[in-house]
């Protein structure tokens, strides 16, 4: 059971699970995030109830509904929560009953939560703006004053009054531009805490404060040292905000693979409850509500098709460009786009339980999570602001005492530069803000990565070890040959062989039996059904004895095979299987199964082989097979035989040898090889993901998203490396300099405005190197 | 100069004992309803005392606009959640045990630590 509308995205909401285990496999790094409901749980918002003695009244009404459990009021919200199976409608009309209002508290609607972020991003970019402007239109033409003349000396009456007035208005632009670092500044420093606010409030305001103090009382600063900071305050301010301003816009692209996956969401669904159509929310969508989906219409939730044929552009979910053909029994998927028929379907999963939502959910949390070259930066940045603070006093002590005249002067240059050259934001932003695009740049080639980890350890993969069925093959046996022996006859042979083949759920069965469905053949009727276990089958059909299964049964049954052995040998080295199938005692043919080998398989392989990935086979097939396959899908080395609890022990040879071995496999029966590989690939067929089981999930059943997921992994990486070495140079050369150590060499001091304007642009740099990414393109084939 | 020194010196060192030793007080998650309101820079409160060995709620409210607050992690419980603006958000905690639990915006300037006991 799910539940419709309850709670919105909840990360680590364990309710209804082990708590240790859930514990434990955080430490992993791997728990499960998705909630587990036990019953249909439904939230609702009263309205009108004023006293805490509804509370009874409201929730004996809801329980008194028959499929309720349980009703819980929290008046404090005033939302009831509602355990069990009934429907809304009757929930609703209980609560009216019993004299109060309430509507179904609908799931936190990603839709329109992005577009108030938007508006909420928009309104604060057009204050920074503002605030840009308003600093630098005092700044600019005090800068270029200054600049041109040379004057910023207080010397005369005349000069102090002219820099008071200017001091005035610098204040308004620390007032109306900066007022958000110093209240920022204040509220950490109340909280212990500093960061990035602290030190622009303590630089300008220094700077300001310090031209004052010369205007003020010019005698108490030597002659020379009589220099005002104003027009470098006002810049510094203003050019911080632009930077802010610019960020803002920058990183809003960020995010654009996100805004993609939730615009796929359909904001309605068209029901038929009662013999009617209704058009409603797809928050309110329930579960076992059957859908109806016109062509060219969005599939609002998951279900299971029970009405009509079409075909569906499953492309936005899994990379896969082909729509897929959908009837009776099929599963459609939230997201995708009902190409041509009318069907209609039953709701199986809905709301947060869609393979949609859960897909944005995971793309969500990995854009969000580190991966471990990001954590020095983290341990930097957290010691940062108050180390830069110590500097800068230390840096201004160092100029009072040993510096030349004007010492003071320089003293009060060198600490500002210094507090406002250091960016501790380049250094924070550096990681994730590449993680991000990374990310979602893999979710739209179909490329589920599920935590940052995974990203950097994707991009070290030395060895890919591949299972064969289903990841290399396509995992689906079909009839390749029908050797015929004498006069036999082709069609009645395979019809004879299907229909004998009928009862089993063997898949080398199944491919014989859906090879004679195709050819539109008719099936007997079978007698003396008896399987020989390991060996075959036995059965009467049309009065016939008939026998199918290897060369081994066939020679106890003393049956004459001829040149058929050879054949039987050819076709095994193609990586076939050959079974004999004799009709009363005499050999009628060979019926050859093969789990074909996939499309784009071998353009893949090479593709990883060529990114020089060791490419290693697995499999629990014989070894002829594995041979053929191997050598046909261009693998040198595969290892055969293996039983499924062994896969696990193939990965950690790999890994003894010193590889970084990446696992693919389906994610089922593979889960163990997974677990212990350094990256596991689990490959989704369409939209059916296994998003649990694995690091990286791949949608499409294609290998290219193997070598996609690797080349995005390494882009990344190299994205991130570039980051981080900007932002440590940037801090590690900016702030020395600002401090003035090239001044005894080189006679070099720098000047704040510069510093602040580096300062505020040293975190656009790193936001639009990352967005450098939303560029890469996985080379296919 | 003496002075300045003397009063530089002991700036550096009240710059370390704030920010570094000092340990501000905890708030308690008990009965009354806690928020942690993010806004200016800073959590607050920023140390949350939660009980062991039960799951537990913690609402947030973001009144801040810069971007940077917009991402609340929990790196050792995997938990990353977008607060929005101006609306309560409620995060869900896992039963835990005793230790501390850092909480940060993605750029690790608004800091906050919950502290399981």
């Amino acid at each position: 059971m799910s539940s419709v509308n309850t709670e919105s995205g909840k990360p680590g909401c364990h309710k209804d699970t082990d708590n240790n285990t859930q514990h434990h496999n955080h430490e992993n790094g791997s728990g499960p995030h998705d909630h587990v409901d036990s019953a249909a749980h439904q939230e609702l918002i009263i309205e009108g109830a004023g006293c805490a003695s509804c509370v009874g009244k409201i929730e004996s009404a809801l329980k008194a509904v028959p499929g309720v459990e349980n009703a819980e009021m929290n008046f404090a919200q005033r939302t009831v929560s509602v355990i069990g199976n009934a429907a809304a409608s009757d929930l609703l009309k209980a609560v009216e009953k019993a004299g109060y209002n309430a509507k179904l508290a609908a799931a936190e609607n990603e839709d329109d939560a992005l577009a108030e972020k938007e508006k909420a991003d928009q309104v604060y970019y057009k204050r920074l703006m503002k605030e840009t402007w308003i600093a630098l239109s005092l700044g600019g033409p005090l800068m270029a004053y200054a600049l041109i003349t040379g004057e910023v000396n207080v010397n005369t009456t005349t000069e102090r009054i002219a820099w008071l007035v200017v001091g005035i208005l610098t204040f308004g632009v620390l007032y109306f531009s900066g007022k958000h670092f110093f209240v920022g500044a204040w509220k950490s420093f109340l909280n212990h805490s500093a960061n990035m606010d602290t030190l622009i409030a303590l630089g300008t305001g220094t700077a300001w404060l310090y031209s004052m103090v010369v205007v003020f009382f010019p005698d108490a600063v030597p002659d020379q040292a009589r220099h005002v900071y104003f027009e470098a305050t006002a810049i510094i301010i203003g050019l911080i905000d632009l930077g802010l301003a610019l960020e803002l816009k920058a990183r809003g692209r960020t995010s654009e693979a996100i805004k993609r996956l939730i615009g796929l969401q359909a904001k309605t669904a068209r029901v038929i409850r009662d013999d009617k159509e209704l058009d409603i929310a797809i928050e309110l969508v329930l579960l076992n509500d059957v859908v109806r989906v016109r062509p060219g219409e969005k599939i609002p939730v998951d279900g299971e098709v029970v009405e009509g044929h079409t075909a569906i552009d499953e492309s936005m979910l899994t990379g896969e460009p082909m729509p897929v053909e959908k009837a009776t029994g099929d599963t459609v998927a939230a997201g995708t786009i009902n190409k041509s028929g009318s069907i209609l379907f039953k709701a199986t999963r809905v709301g947060k339980d869609t393979a949609l939502a859960q897909i944005i959910n995971m793309v969500k949390r990995a854009q969000n999570s580190k991966p471990p070259i990001g954590r020095l930066a983290d341990v930097i940045s957290a010691y940062f602001v108050p180390v830069v603070m110590i500097i800068a006093v230390a840096s201004a002590l160092t100029w009072l005492n040993f510096g030349p005249e004007p010492a003071v002067a320089f003293a009060i240059v060198s600490a500002t530069t210094v507090l406002i050259i250091a960016c501790p934001c380049a250094l924070g932003l550096a990681t994730p803000m590449s993680v991000m695009v990374g990310v979602g740049k893999a979710a739209e080639a179909g490329v589920l990565i599920r935590n940052g980890e995974a990203l950097q350890t994707a991009s070290k993969i030395s060895a890919m070890i591949l299972d064969k069925t289903g990841t290399i093959t396509l995992g689906a046996p079909k009839v390749t040959d029908v050797l015929v022996a004498g006069e036999h006859d082709e069609q009645a042979v395979l019809r004879l062989a299907a229909t004998l083949e009928s009862g089993s759920e063997h898949p080398l069965a199944m491919a014989i039996v859906e090879s004679a469905q195709e050819r539109g053949i008719e099936m007997g009727k079978v007698s003396n059904f008896n399987a020989i276990a390991g060996h075959g089958v036995q059965a009467d059909v049309d009065g016939k004895t008939l026998l199918f299964g290897n060369e081994k049964l066939m020679r106890e049954r003393t049956i004459e095979l001829g040149d058929f052995v050879e054949k039987a040998q050819a076709l095994a080295a193609e990586a076939k299987t050959p079974m004999y199938f004799a009709v009363d005692n005499k050999l009628a043919a060979i019926i050859a199964v093969a789990d074909p080998i996939k499309e784009d398989s071998i353009a893949a392989i090479k593709r990883l082989q060529h990114n020089g990935i060791r490419v290693v086979m697995l499999t629990g097939d014989n070894r002829a097979t594995a041979k053929a396959v191997a050598e046909k899908a261009g693998i040198k080395e595969f290892f055969a035989e293996v039983l499924p609890e062994e896969k696990s022990k193939k990965v950690q040879e790999l890994q003894m040898e010193g590889e970084v071995v990446g696992m693919t496999g389906d994610g089922i029966n593979d889960a163990p090889a997974l677990a212990i590989a350094n990256v596991g690939f689990a490959i989704g067929t369409g939209t059916d993901v296994a998003i649990e089981s694995a690091d990286i999930t791949l949608m499409r059943g294609s290998l290219h998203g193997l070598a996609d997921a690797i080349a995005v992994s390494k882009a990344t990486l190299r994205n991130i490396k570039q980051n981080l070495f900007g932002a440590f140079i940037y801090n590690v050369a900016g702030v020395p300099f600002a401090a003035g150590v090239l001044y005894p060499f080189l006679g070099l001091l720098l000047n704040p405005v510069i510093a602040g304007a580096a300062m505020a642009f040293s975190s656009l740099t790193v936001v639009t190197n990352a967005n450098r990414l939303r560029l890469f393109k996985a080379q296919e084939h | 100069m003496l002075l300045i020194n003397i009063a530089g010196l002991a700036l550096i060192a009240l710059i370390v004992w704030w920010f570094w030793l000092y340990k501000p007080k905890e708030a308690e998650l008990g009965e009354s309803d806690l928020v942690i309101t993010v806004e200016n820079g800073t959590y607050s409160p920023s140390r949350i005392k939660v009980p062991t060995g039960e799951p537990v709620e913690i609402k947030f409210i973001r009144k801040d606009q810069s971007p940077c607050s917009e991402t609340l992690l929990i790196p050792e419980l995997q938990i990353s959640d977008t607060l929005p603006l101006n609306k309560l958000k409620t995060i869900q905690l896992p039963a835990l045990a005793a230790g501390e639990y850092a909480f940060h915006c993605q750029m690790q300037m608004y800091r906050g630590l919950i502290m399981v006991k």
